[in-house]
């Protein structure tokens, strides 16, 4: 299923990615800030967990990123978010990861 | 000077209270100068063993609170990246040291609501402790992972420990004083136990020994006479006893859970608040459902107490008859309270999303939670459950009351 996602064309991921409610994506940004910022740091500079920044970031992919958030990674604290996050969830959030991730609008 | 705001100690009912700040801002912002005399007159006499800071980690500020009336005395901001921050006390209950996230090490002047002298003094850092003379002042750093030393009253550097294993260098977590001048902390990356200790002309620093793996966070109990950290890699706690010499690594809890499958950890729960009740401990599960109940001398595990979800914190009230429990994410909306004799969850409430930290008056009879998403305090009556007051507050996390600084490892 991820490699299907994979190789979907630019355009095709574009539009599952704008399938996302406003809403939701602001609840991501909260989930990744406050949450996933217990370990990696609300500035995801790091902290128990590895920095995500980026520059820390560029030698992956947005697909392999998807997966170990969904997947965790396993002998270490990273958790499998699949029970609560979709594939295409996973996927926005490594994106903008990679791009920068937005902050929290009040 | 740091920016700071202060909001007069009006004694009001804390329901009021969400007006009164605001407005208590806007006009120490619009008169400057003026406002802040008022701070120092109005603070000037006054005792300091009710005080506490409340951390507000999104917008790296800290709040001043006093738990006698239930008020907000001041803001302080410019405090940097205050995610997983906390603070301890000096022994004279004036001033706070506030570790950040950002490896920020800022000393506070309660009365004066004032940044006395503010560092960065690592990458990375994830708290630390103050020595049982009150003159040091030990920070645990991921980056560069280590433990580094200040003088209490200067924030000048006195040491540095630099947590080295096998050429590289090692997160430390779980750092605590313990008594005769001396800091124990585990490292995560390493898997071990060591010691600092400052009690001679130069300071020593000790391997105890292999604690096992990923040690996550660490605790002096028994009056300082046991270090136990828990191990998230591996089931069982390392255990160290500070009565025998030489020092050593215990492995304790070793068959617990063994073959059992463990939960996804969203949060990592945190040792800190294990008090010693009826003559067992009480601590956090990791990846279970569970508190668990560990006998005091034989470090037998004694129970397993079913709860809502995963526990994060597990904290005794200070006369350990009932221990409060609150959750990791996604379920930590709620609170659970569990009566020490019954070892049974005999309360259960939902404050709102985001309950992150439970601090107690020093006897115990009010209890405050950070429920960060609603950007609130709450106030409870610790022997109803009923809740008594609340305070705003942006996305709060840790309290921390002036109290802990008579406590051993805190």
């Amino acid at each position: 299923m991820l490699l299907a996602l994979a190789a979907l064309p630019a355009a095709a991921v574009a539009m599952a990615e704008g399938t996302l409610s406003p809403q939701r994506q602001k609840a991501l940004v909260h989930l990744v800030r406050q949450d996933c910022g217990s370990c990696h740091g609300m500035t995801l500079k790091g902290g128990l967990g590895k920095p995500l920044l980026p520059e820390n970031l560029a030698d992956r992919d947005a697909e392999t990123l998807a997966e170990i958030i969904l997947d965790g990674i396993p002998d270490t604290p990273m958790p499998p978010w699949r029970s609560q996050l979709t594939q295409e969830e996973a996927l926005w959030i490594a994106r903008r990861l990679k791009e920068g991730f937005p902050h929290e609008t009040p | 000077m740091k920016r700071r705001e202060f909001v007069r100690s009006l004694g009001v009912v804390p329901a009021l209270l969400a007006g009164a700040a605001t407005s208590g801002r806007a006009a120490a912002e619009k008169t400057g100068e003026a406002s802040s005399q008022t701070a120092e007159s109005a603070c000037a006499c006054r005792g300091t063993g009710d005080l506490g800071l409340v951390i507000e980690r999104a917008t790296g500020s800290v709040l001043i609170v006093e738990h006698t009336k239930g008020s907000i005395l001041a803001r302080i901001e410019g405090l940097g990246d205050l995610s997983h921050a906390s603070a301890v006390f000096s022994r004279d209950e004036r001033y706070a040291f506030v570790f950040g996230r950002d490896g920020g090490l800022t000393k506070i002047d309660l009365l004066t609501a004032e940044v006395k002298k503010r560092i960065i003094q690592s990458g990375n850092a994830i708290g630390g402790a103050i020595s049982d003379d009150g003159k040091l002042i030990a920070v645990s750093n991921y980056k560069p992972g280590g433990v580094r030393v200040f003088d209490a009253e200067t924030l000048k550097p006195v040491a540095d420990i630099p947590a080295t294993y096998r050429g590289g260098r090692s997160k430390v977590v779980g750092l605590v004083d313990a008594p005769g001048r001396r800091f124990l902390f585990a490292l995560y990356d390493a898997g071990e136990i060591w010691m600092a200790d400052f009690s001679g002309k130069a300071p020593e620093v000790v391997r105890i020994g292999p604690a096992g793996r990923y040690p996550y966070d660490g605790l002096i109990a028994q009056g300082g006479r046991i270090y136990i950290a828990g191990l998230f890699g591996e089931d069982g706690m390392a255990l160290v006893d500070l009565w025998q010499e030489p020092l050593q690594v215990k492995r304790i809890l070793k068959d617990y859970g063994k073959g059992e499958k463990k939960l996804p950890v969203y949060k990592m729960p945190h040792l800190e608040g294990w008090t010693e009740a009826a003559g067992h401990f009480f601590f956090p599960a990791v990846g279970r459902h569970e508190v668990l109940v560990m006998d005091g001398r034989s470090f037998k595990l004694v129970d397993k107490i079913p709860v809502h979800s995963q526990p994060v914190f597990v904290m005794a009230r200070p006369d350990g008859r009932h221990v409060w429990v609150n959750f990791a994410h996604p379920d930590n909306d709620t609170v659970q309270i569990i009566d020490v004799v019954k070892r049974k969850v005999i309360h259960t409430f939902k404050p709102g999303r985001a309950v992150l930290h439970m601090e107690f008056t020093p006897r115990g009879e009010r209890v405050w939670l950070s429920v960060r998403d609603a950007n609130r305090i709450d106030i409870h009556d610790a022997h109803t459950f009923t809740k008594v007051g609340e305070l705003p507050a942006r996305a709060p996390s840790g309290i921390f009351f002036t109290v802990r600084a008579h406590k051993i490892g805190l």
